[in-house]
């Protein structure tokens, strides 16, 4: 990052709400451009290069998902926070898998929509309790029913710390608050929660689509 | 066609239920959400109460006696029978049992579709067949099961079997008619129809080898049938008819064949089209029921910022659970069928309701509830109330995990908080009652909190062997 204020390119199909996002955004960072459909988001981003780039999980030809799988390709310095309104673990697990450094509900207030950019854009993970609860579940081995899955040899465990840093942050945790519980430093929680994005990129398609299978998402 | 509880089918079944009618062995009643093809009455949600079962006898007191008409409430197929039993006034059965002897000789067959067509349902504006006059689409698919019966005449006259191609007459013009009827009578007697044809229409929906099973069955049938018809002839001659025949068939394949194949694909196009604006119509009820409802009202307490976010937080949660969840809107699962996570999101709709504080939550793992995890939720919801009403936070984290030993609880809100040691007196009691439930479970209860940070209260059960 260059710039003291980070460079933001928005990539929303709803006008009402990019609007409402540009002003919550306000001065505190440098909104770059706007799009609002897939393609054009695509080439906009090309030119532009945005250090972060707010998207949507919802929209037609394919979504947030596809913008950034096109975009990671030719850029991959390019960070992508996910926007969205959708519950749907599988939707959210997609859009981290191809990419994103973290996701967040659209009913986010603006100065934590904020804290979340220059997280995104200082090269750190976001996690939002809700997504933070979707990953502690596809990482366990437990089945509703209360037996246990069979545990796949290449998916990444987590560790014991980072479940710990995972479930503070799902009990509505900040990081820093996190820090203080766990008498680490916030440092160390966001080290913890990018190690956890990474599990979640690498482990194969294969192995999330049996948990969702198995917890009967699909 | 999903089913549609609610609304679609009232002009239908609750017409039948309100007069109370006999029931009809080939048209057995069924419960409304099987009526099939609700029709325009998908588009108007809302039924004017007044017209409900007035509909049959409203007609029949303004038409009287004196016309010749379908009878609506006593019909074992069309009501052709009931109709003209009340005009001559003679009794129905009587009449049934000799139209059935009618029917044996194929006439009576026509005899009955025909007047099917001609004779109009009480409560119609006009009979059937003049419907089925301008219906081109109809007409055409008539036409285009000719060929069939050309070929089934050549088949018979060559294997002179005129018996054969006499019922094949009747069944042309029989099948013909109940086609155009089923195209063009009202929506009610369609459904009336497609109840009584529902167990031949479903043939094809049976297991893949049970189908298999069927036509296997059939060719060898039709195989033997073929072997005896030329063994008594003795000779190879046979053959050459039967060929004669076959390359006939043959020929009408070539020449009609793709014109059918796209009259099926029409039809079958024209049946998505249908059910495509069912599924619309179902949305726009949904959305005019629930989202609609719920913007008018944001409309109107538009000065009241509280007021308003509350009802988009309830309108989210119910809008969410129907499209994730698979639940109606405004529904809640029963009781018994509720897991943890689903009585959690329940229990924060709640609470957000009643105090206007929104709730977040997030659930990992899910299992049954038992009764201490209803006494675990029933603390849970102490603690909620108290954080949304107390402790002045913007909003409160609810956070549930099922873990293999125990199944804990998270109540976090960084509102005001409070001295542990030091609680109130008007706090006292719920604490204890918090407290108390969980001691009743052996659950554990633990407070942390601080002046000016926030509180949180975490509950835990421990899990127990086989739990299911």
């Amino acid at each position: 990052m260059t710039n003291p204020v980070p460079t933001v390119f928005l990539v929303d199909d709803h006008d009402l709400f990019r609007a409402g996002v540009r002003s919550e955004l306000g001065d505190s960072v440098d909104l770059v451009g706007e799009a609002d459909e897939v393609r054009a988001a695509i080439e906009m981003i090309g030119e532009r290069l945005p250090d972060v780039v707010l998207v949507d999980v919802h929209m037609p030809d394919g979504g947030g998902q596809a913008v950034i799988e096109s975009v990671k390709r030719h850029h991959p310095e390019v960070l992508f926070l996910a926007l969205s309104v959708s519950d749907a673990p599988e939707d959210v697990i997609a859009v981290i898998r191809a990419g994103a450094r973290g996701y967040v509900t659209k009913t986010i207030s603006g100065p934590d929509l904020i804290e979340a950019v220059m997280r995104v854009a200082g090269g750190d993970a976001v996690f939002s309790p809700r997504l933070a609860g979707f990953v502690l579940d596809a990482f366990s081995n437990e089945l509703p029913d209360g037996t246990r899955a069979s545990v796949d040899p290449e998916l990444d465990q987590l560790s014991p710390r980072e479940q710990e840093v995972l479930r503070l942050i799902a009990r509505g945790y900040t990081y820093k608050e996190t820090a203080r519980e766990l008498s680490i430093s916030t440092k160390t929680v966001e080290s913890h929660v990018s190690s956890v994005l990474r599990k979640l990129q690498l482990s194969t398609r294969h192995q999330l689509a049996r948990w969702a299978t198995e917890r009967r998402l699909i | 066609m999903p089913p549609r509880p609610g609304f679609s089918p009232i002009a239908f079944g609750d017409r039948r239920r309100d007069h109370g009618v006999i029931a009809d062995p080939l048209t057995p009643p069924s419960p409304p959400s099987a009526a099939p093809d609700p029709g325009p009455d998908a588009a108007s949600p809302s039924v004017d109460p007044g017209s409900r079962g007035r509909g049959p006898s409203r007609h029949r007191t303004r038409l009287g006696h004196g016309a010749l008409l379908r009878n609506r409430d006593d019909r074992l197929i069309g009501g052709v029978a009931g109709g003209l039993a009340r005009r001559v006034r003679i009794d129905a059965t009587l009449l049934r049992v000799g139209l059935v002897f009618l029917a044996l000789s194929g006439f009576g067959l026509i005899g009955y579709v025909v007047a099917w067509l001609v004779i109009p349902l009480e409560g119609d504006s006009g009979s059937v067949g003049a419907r089925a006059m301008t219906d081109r689409k109809g007409m055409i698919t008539v036409v285009a099961f000719l060929p069939v019966l050309v070929a089934v005449l050549v088949v018979t006259s060559a294997l002179r079997a005129g018996l054969l191609s006499s019922f094949a007459w009747f069944g042309y013009f029989t099948g013909a008619g109940l086609i155009l009827i089923y195209r063009n009578a009202g929506d009610d007697e369609r459904g009336w129809l497609r109840q009584s044809f529902d167990p031949v229409l479903d043939l094809g929906k049976g297991s893949r080898w049970s189908f298999v099973l069927r036509v296997v069955a059939g060719l060898a049938l039709l195989g033997g049938g073929l072997y005896f018809l030329i063994r008594g002839r003795s000779n190879a001659a046979a053959l050459v008819p039967l060929g004669a025949v076959a390359m006939l068939i043959a020929a009408i394949v070539l020449v009609f064949g793709p014109w059918w194949f796209r009259l099926t694909r029409d039809l079958v196009s024209e049946r998505q089209a249908r059910v495509k604006a069912e599924v619309r119509a179902d949305m726009a009820a949904r959305v005019h029921d629930s989202v609609l409802q719920t913007l008018a009202l944001i409309q109107r307490s538009a000065a009241d910022p509280d007021r308003v976010v509350q009802l988009a937080r309830t309108q989210e949660r119910d809008l969410r659970s129907w499209l994730f969840g698979g639940r109606q809107p405004g529904t809640t699962d029963a009781d018994d069928e509720m897991t943890l996570a689903a009585a959690v999101e329940e229990l924060a709709r709640e609470v957000e309701e009643a105090h206007g504080v929104p709730i977040d939550v997030v659930a990992v793992g899910d299992c049954r509830l038992d009764d201490e995890l209803r006494a675990m939720l029933a603390a849970g919801r102490e603690a909620t109330v108290n954080s949304a009403k107390w402790s002045g936070a913007p909003a409160v984290s609810l956070f549930t995990e099922v873990g293999r030993k125990k199944v804990s609880m998270f109540v976090r809100d960084r509102g005001s908080g409070f001295d542990p040691d030091a609680v109130p007196d008007d706090r006292q009691g719920i604490a204890t009652s918090i407290r108390g439930r969980m001691d009743r479970v052996g659950g554990k209860v633990t407070i942390r909190s601080a002046l000016g940070e926030g509180s949180e209260i975490e509950l835990s059960v421990p899990r127990q062997k086989g739990r299911p």
